[in-house]
């Protein structure tokens, strides 16, 4: 018998509270990241160190490598005359050093080689080169209106513009309208471990450590830039520090790291990337506006609904963010346009970082959504409550289980959300004003065709499972062997799992929130023809392959995850200081695989989202064009101070429609509308609306009484 | 790699001829400072005297009452000392509002005062400078103004000094115990940051090679009992001032007898806010008259679009500081006002 599709599985070990399994080894210092494998360390690797552009835009003239040559210790200096050559620069942000062009500060110039790090640093300083420099556009403001276009389409494959109805009779009709500009700076991902990178090609086949998100991706990316059948790179991630979306595609040093290895055969080659270069080498969210325009019923009920989106992004590789996708499908309403429109800039090249186009749309929406509730004299909860659409507008297909209402209202009473005055400034205590805030979240149900599982049956009633899956620090390694246990139906700790490797079964990338789910069905899938093929009590040895190219259910109906955000955040009356002191998410994402790493991925999107609502902000100098809060002092995200009472809850639900474990993806959804809701509860407070990100405390100074 | 000589001489003498006789050498305090100008290509010295480890590390009560803070004790040891916490709360106040733990525990006193600013242009050895390359010119005009000075600063520099132990010091009126080639010299506080002028290189007025041994705080008094420290940032914790207050005051009544006011984030050096003293002290204390004070003290400030928001800031930081201080002293005195 064949198992065409996976079949949903009952949970056992799903759905239960279980620790990291590698938890341990993280906080003990054993676990090896990609610039620590011992391996290929004894075999005395050379360090890499990246020189990088000082200009916007232009050309490199010559870059003398002569004092750095001299220095004890250097090996080779590499640049786009002396680099090996690629085999494809279609993709411009990973062409490294194939050309004189410069395409955007901090890109990469030459590559020195040294016997130690010191030696390639103190190599790297020494290099000087020489550049022929363009006028350069670098920020938003200095583009002309004649610079943005409309993209092909935007992240994710989404349509750039989309149109129903009459959006302005929709709108003139309306009692009543709100409208807004709303901004999100550009931000940058910084995972705590630092992309890095170690690799060693023996003439037939390079091998790389690196810190990703998708082994396989990395080597399918790669293998055409350096000239060799995919099959030729073995990429392997065990561990990986975070990466919330920069390690989910290959970037620049990447491909760095695996020249230099082509270049010295038979030497390991390790380079890091350090914090400062990885504001501008390894992606990063684009700065966004959004013109929100709203016509709704004196009730509050929307009528017409405009999202206009522009942002920037680099000359050299198109990213769009998907800013107004959320428009589309979360509130009711006749009459909508939703557009995006960029503007290529002469900078560094943005990618995906957690939640692309929900966390800063959200921000935009959520926003004015209160402010429509405020115009409309309608609780804000109300609100969203009276937009519940029947279908999804954007498809008119029903939706698998759009559970908002029930997030909001779960999370008002656990909030003790009745009792909140409605007017601004109410709340005093002592020197703060104090203010509540609320706004949805939701998060598209991805799932990634594909991915391929393997089980093996072994001695003493043990199963291999191997897949390529990388666990970026979520949890993967534990929630897919607590899968795998279901899938068998065997006990969680017979299972023997093997990830990060591109030796191992094909695997998507940890992206998307749908790692879990995508990799899971590729698991159950293959644990059911393992049972089809070999029965209950396999012989040692036989193994089973399968590949989960579609799961069906999902075909016809809208899948979204949903959620509520709830702020309380107090405002210095002096100072105008804000500090967020109660946030709670309620969340309905399937069923919870294990709530003890779920958990652990809601508060960290909480917690993002109100860095991002309150701090994170890559400032870009419009001269030199390049981030100068470049560094962890400057760019400020939350510290332990700053994250107070935070509070996480979920539905008890399953959703056989998006997996066969009932499961949707919980890894962004908590960074969506967090800042909204945070804002919104700042304008509580205090009466300032703010529509741009971060709110610093400049913005609440002297704040006038209320009328 | 950049090759340097690593010295731990045992003698504060030694130390100081070591540096004063080669202009390519750096005393090393905690290194939480220098470490990071090494590794971002600052400073490239030949040779780094560890001063860490002189027996410079204790705090002593001197006859007359002056407390003498060796530059060795470490911030978390300074921040907790009984005296200091009890009879010049604003020095505690100030080191907790910096920096992290870990920072504090290996951070020294000297160390403390002669960090040297944040500004992003002057930690980016790829733009233009005039404090790290004079003549270079100074990329922080025209660019990221967040944190940029309002008062006392000069065309060739608008940065801050970030230091918040510098600025209750300044505001206590401590002294600093200097030695050099040709013997010991005491610097007041406010005479030892500058102000950039023409030469923003020079962040104090020390010479090369002389060596901070202690700070002095005068004789504990009503006033440095009643001192505190106001930080204001957008981060709860690990943030840098965008504008802090180090104030002091004893009322008599509701007359300010003494008052004391220093700020941060607002000038190259911690700006003792002397006018604003002189238009409070003998007058009635009110909140009003705080914030004229403190206006006053502002008149000469001179703002851009990114940092004109320190002007509310500090007034009100200080209006604020001071209210907290008066508060406590009609409790302590039954008074009301
Ligand atoms: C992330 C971060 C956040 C921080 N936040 C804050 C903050 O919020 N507030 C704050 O005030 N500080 C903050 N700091 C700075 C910290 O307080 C200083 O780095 C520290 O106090 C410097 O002391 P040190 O002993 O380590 O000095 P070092 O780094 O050793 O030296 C600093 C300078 O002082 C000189 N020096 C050292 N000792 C002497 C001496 N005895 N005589 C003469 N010269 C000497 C050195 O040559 C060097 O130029 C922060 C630092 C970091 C890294
Ligand atoms: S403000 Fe001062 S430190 Fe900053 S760039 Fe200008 S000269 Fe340099």
């Amino acid at each position: 018998m064949t198992v065409q599709q996976a079949r949903p599985v009952p949970n056992r070990a799903v759905g239960i509270a279980s620790e990291r399994v590698d938890g341990r080894e993280k906080v003990t210092g054993l676990a090896t990241y990609a610039a620590e494998h011992r391996d290929l360390q004894l075999d005395d690797p050379l360090h890499a160190w990246m020189v990088t552009s000082t200009i916007a835009r232009g050309r490199v003239l010559r870059v003398d490598a002569s004092a750095a040559l001299a220095l004890p210790g250097v090996e080779r200096v590499l640049d786009h005359e002396n680099a090996p050559r690629a085999a494809s620069t279609d993709d411009r942000e990973l062409a490294v050093l194939q050309d004189d062009r410069v395409g955007f500060r901090g890109q990469i110039v030459a590559l020195v080689l040294a016997e130690t790090p010191e030696a390639a640093r103190e190599g790297a300083r020494l290099v000087s080169v020489h550049y022929d420099a363009e006028p350069a556009t670098v920020t938003l403001d200095a583009a002309g209106e004649d610079d943005f276009y409309a993209p092909e389409q935007v992240n994710a494959g989404h349509e750039t513009d989309l149109e129903q109805g009459d959006v302005e009779a929709g709108l003139a009709g309306a009692a009543v309208r709100v409208e807004g500009r709303y901004s999100t700076p550009a931000e940058h991902n910084s995972p705590m471990e630092p992309h890095a990178a170690t690799a060693r090609w023996d003439g037939s086949v390079l091998t790389m450590y690196d810190s990703t998100q998708a082994v396989h991706a990395v080597a399918a990316t790669l293998a055409p830039i350096l000239g060799l059948e995919q099959s030729q790179l073995r990429v392997l991630a065990p561990y990986v520090g975070g990466g919330f979306g920069s390690k989910g595609l290959p970037h620049a040093p990447e491909v760095a790291a695996a020249m230099a290895a082509m270049a010295v055969e038979g030497r390991p080659v390790k380079l890091v990337v350090t914090r400062q270069q990885m504001f501008a080498l390894t992606g990063y969210r684009p700065e966004t506006i959004s013109h929100v325009r709203i016509g709704a019923e004196p009730d509050g009920r929307i009528v017409a609904l405009e999202h206009a989106a522009i942002g920037g992004t680099s000359r050299i590789k198109e990213y769009a963010e998907q800013t107004a996708t959320a428009a589309r499908m979360m509130y009711a309403g006749e009459h909508r346009r939703t557009t995006h429109r960029v503007a290529a800039l002469d900078v560094a090249v943005p990618s995906w970082m957690r939640a692309p186009g929900e966390m800063p749309g959200m921000f935009a929406l959520e926003v004015a959504l209160d402010e429509l509730a405020e115009a409309c004299g309608v609780d804000p909860v109300d609100l969203r409550v009276r937009n519940e659409p029947e279908l999804d507008p954007e498809t008119g297909n029903p939706y698998n289980d759009r559970r908002l209402v029930e997030c909001l209202q779960r999370g008002a009473e656990r909030f003790g959300w009745a009792d909140r005055p409605t007017s601004p400034q109410a709340i005093v205590d002592g020197d703060w004003w104090v203010g509540t805030g609320v706004a949805s979240a939701t998060y598209p149900t991805l799932w990634m065709p594909g991915n391929t599982a393997r089980i093996t049956a072994d001695e003493d009633g043990r199963y291999g499972v191997a897949i390529g899956a990388v666990d970026i620090g979520t949890g993967a390694r534990t929630v897919l062997a607590q899968i795998a246990a279901d899938a068998l139906d065997v006990d969680v700790a017979s299972i023997d799992l093997a990830i990060g490797d591109t030796d191992l079964p094909a695997a998507t990338v940890a992206g998307g929130s749908a790692g879990t789910g995508s990799w899971g069905t590729a698991i159950v899938q293959a644990a059911q023809q393992f049972r089809a093929d070999h029965g209950d009590t396999p012989d040692p040895g036989v193994q089973t392959t399968g590949t989960a190219e579609s799961y069906p259910d999902s075909v016809g109906h809208a899948l979204h995850s949903f959620g509520a955000t709830f702020a309380e955040v107090r405002v210095h009356r002096w100072t105008g200081e804000l500090r967020v002191t109660r946030l709670l998410g309620v969340y309905s994402v399937g069923r919870v695989i294990n709530p003890t790493t779920a958990r652990s991925q809601f508060l960290g999107g909480l917690i993002m989202g109100l860095s991002g609502a309150l701090f994170e902000e890559s400032v870009r100098d419009s001269r030199f064009g390049h981030v100068v809060t470049q560094d962890l002092a400057t760019y400020h995200v939350a510290s332990h101070a700053d994250v107070r009472g935070l509070e996480v809850d979920w539905l008890d639900e399953e959703d056989h429609l998006a997996t066969p474990m009932g499961s949707r993806g919980v890894g962004e959804i908590g960074i969506v509308g967090t800042a909204a809701a945070i804002a919104n509860a700042a304008h509580h407070a205090t009466g300032v609306r703010v529509r741009d990100l971060p709110l610093t405390a400049d913005l609440f100074l002297d704040v006038p009484p209320l009328p | 790699m950049k090759e340097l000589t690593y010295v731990r001489p045992t003698d504060a003498r030694d130390a100081v001829a070591r540096v004063s006789d080669d202009p390519h050498a750096r005393f090393l305090g905690g290194g939480t400072n220098l470490v990071d100008h090494l590794k971002l290509g600052l400073l490239t010295p030949d040779v780094l005297v560890d001063v860490s480890r002189l027996p410079l590390d204790e705090v002593t009560r001197l006859d007359d009452g002056t407390l003498r803070i060796g530059t060795n004790v470490r911030n978390s040891d300074l921040a907790a000392h009984p005296v200091v916490r009890s009879s010049y709360p604003a020095v505690t106040r100030a080191l907790l509002a910096g920096a992290s733990g870990q920072i504090r525990n290996q951070a020294t006193t000297g160390g403390n005062l002669l960090q040297r600013t944040r500004c992003v242009y002057f930690q980016d050895v790829t733009t233009p400078c005039n404090k790290r390359e004079p003549g270079s010119g100074c990329s922080a005009i025209g660019g990221y103004g967040r944190y940029d000075a309002v008062l006392g600063a000069s065309e060739a520099c608008v940065a801050t000094h970030p230091s918040d132990l510098a600025v209750a010091l300044a505001a206590l009126d401590a002294v600093v115990v200097v030695l050099g080639r040709d013997g010991e010299r005491r610097v007041p506080m406010s005479d030892f940051h500058r102000l950039p002028g023409h030469h923003p290189e020079t962040d104090t007025t020390l010479a090369h090679g002389e060596l901070v041994t202690s700070v002095e705080l005068p004789p504990e008094s009503a006033l440095t009992r009643a001192s505190d420290y106001r930080k204001v940032r957008d981060r709860a914790s690990y943030a840098f001032a965008l504008v802090s207050v180090a104030a002091a005051l004893e009322l008599d009544g509701d007359v300010v007898r003494d008052v004391r006011i220093a700020w941060g984030g607002v000038a190259h050096r911690p700006w003792r806010a002397a006018a604003a003293e002189e238009a409070l002290r003998g007058e009635t204390y009110s909140e009003e008259a705080v914030r004229a004070a403190a206006e006053l003290e502002l008149a000469a400030a001179v703002t851009g679009p990114d940092n004109a928001y320190k002007i509310p800031m500090v007034r009100n930081a200080t209006a604020y500081a001071l209210r907290g201080l008066a508060d406590r002293s009609s409790e302590r005195t039954g008074a009301t006002r």
